[in-house]
């Protein structure tokens, strides 16, 4: 797989606000994963056609945050995701 | 005040073309006359949104038994719910299966009893079942909606569980459960009948765990392993009234599908009362809620964070006591009857199935 894929999030897949929890929710085939403020803005980051350099690149300077700190989290957080195919990663 | 749930199982009917011998559906079974009708779900569908729900799972029975279930649908998606819907594919056509697409169905849980004609129409009890879910299986992969195959195990198919997950990923499914008989509904006097043996489940967990990194990117894999076989209990429901609630094909509320085999429960209707207070206040949800009803040995265990005493309906079906620890524990008293009926049961030759009908036989 790609060093650099483009993550997307596939049919049945969606984001949810929950005004009951007060939080963004990931609801996906069995789940539903109630989401951090990290979790949440790596999420609404995936677009579809942005890679995971440019998501990487928009969070870091959105948060002011260190690139390579804020590459490993999003990496981590999307190929678990991926692996366990909630959503899709692209070459 | 409790947490709210998050997800409903709506059994929309007990009506099954098939009759699975482990359906977890009670052995008394409702007819068409007592089913909620369309407005009545629809507003239970809001209700249940509104206080918290996120994922509906749409179930019976077989849901597409139900002429409305389209507008069901539509009702569940407009009411802001993760729609699933858990079927054995009979009872949709390619069109039908469009409509719900359309009407914004999320997800399809298609249940598999066999990987052969031979064996899944004999073990669903519906000849012609197996050909006509294959072409609901297409249909599901070819709209683009996500599949999750739903394989129940037993002693007469667990053996084939390589390929039956090779079967899954063949069919485009993105996940497959894997999920061992457990001992509620129909499946208790069938116990015998498909108990497998230890030797069968020592197999069966290898062949999961080979499977899941050489699947991994292309079918996720969940397994429920069988808890007679197990040291300690399931968490069963996350906790009695904590994550999830199931209403019946009449309107009433359970704490789980088995919750009416205990004795002493009442079950309020979404007829008489909002879905939120009795969910909060019902006393079939207070009973259990928590862990304040325990005796010993769950009341001074470690564990009881963790398993929250396992399944009262297994307590009152094994060892006739609701608040004792679920009987499959190595703590119960009782889990020597569970090592009995599994030195009985397990290798001995499997009898007749019964299988699950309208009108159960005495
Ligand atoms: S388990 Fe079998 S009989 Fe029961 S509802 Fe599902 S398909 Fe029908
Ligand atoms: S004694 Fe009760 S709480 Fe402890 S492990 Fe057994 S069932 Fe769970």
């Amino acid at each position: 797989m790609s060093a650099d894929p483009i993550p997307s999030l596939p049919r049945g897949t969606r984001l949810h606000h929950d005004s009951v929890r007060g939080a963004m929710v990931l609801l996906a085939p069995e789940k539903a994963l109630i989401l951090d403020e990290i979790g949440a803005a790596i999420l609404s980051a995936v677009d579809g056609s942005a890679r995971l350099s440019t998501i990487v690149a928009r969070l870091a300077a959105r948060y002011d945050a260190p690139l390579a700190e804020v590459a490993g989290d999003c990496a981590e957080f999307l190929r678990g995701l991926a692996a366990d195919r909630v959503i899709d990663l692209h070459d | 005040m409790t947490s709210p749930p998050i997800a409903l199982l709506a059994e929309l009917t007990h009506r099954c073309p098939l009759a699975c011998p482990y359906c977890s559906n009670p052995l008394d079974l409702l007819a068409r006359e007592a089913e909620l009708d369309t407005e009545t779900w629809a507003r239970v569908f809001r209700e249940a949104a509104a206080m918290g729900v996120l994922q509906l799972h749409l179930s019976g029975g077989e849901p597409a038994s139900r002429r409305d279930l389209e507008a069901l649908v539509t009702s569940a998606r407009e009411a802001g719910l993760y729609v699933n819907l858990i079927t054995s594919g009979i009872g949709l056509t390619p069109a039908r299966l469009q409509a719900l697409a359309d009407a914004g169905l999320d997800h399809v849980q298609l249940s598999l009893q066999g990987i052969t004609a031979e064996k899944a129409d004999r073990i669903g009890g519906y000849a012609g079942g197996f050909a006509r879910k294959m072409t609901i299986a297409a249909e599901v992969t070819k709209i683009g909606l996500p599949l999750t195959v739903n394989a129940v195990m037993h002693r007469h198919n667990i053996d084939d569980l390589e390929a039956t997950i090779a079967f899954a990923a063949n069919l485009g499914a993105r996940r497959i459960e894997v999920a061992c008989v457990q001992f509620y509904g129909w499946a208790l006097p069938n116990r015998a009948a498909l108990l497998p043996s230890r030797d069968q489940v020592i197999a069966a967990k290898r062949i999961v765990d080979a499977a899941r990194p050489a699947y991994a990117h292309r079918m996720a894999i969940d397994f429920v392993p069988p808890d007679y076989y197990a040291d300690f209990p399931k968490a069963c429901m996350g906790g009695w009234g904590s994550t999830g609630l199931n209403i019946a094909p009449d309107g009433k509320v359970l704490p789980c599908h088995a919750a009416a085999t205990i004795p002493g429960l009442t079950f309020d209707s979404v007829q008489d009362r909002p879905l939120a207070e009795i969910w909060q206040h019902g006393t079939a949800f207070t009973a259990y809620r928590g862990h304040g009803w325990m005796q010993d040995p769950c009341k001074s265990c470690a564990r009881r964070e963790i398993d929250h005493g396992g399944c009262r309906c297994q307590a009152m079906a094994l060892a006739a006591d609701p608040r004792a620890a679920d009987p499959v524990c190595r703590h119960s008293p009782a889990r020597a009857m569970v090592d009995r009926i599994i030195a009985a049961e397990a290798t001995a030759p499997a009898p007749a199935f019964t299988y699950r009908r309208l009108a159960p036989q005495a």
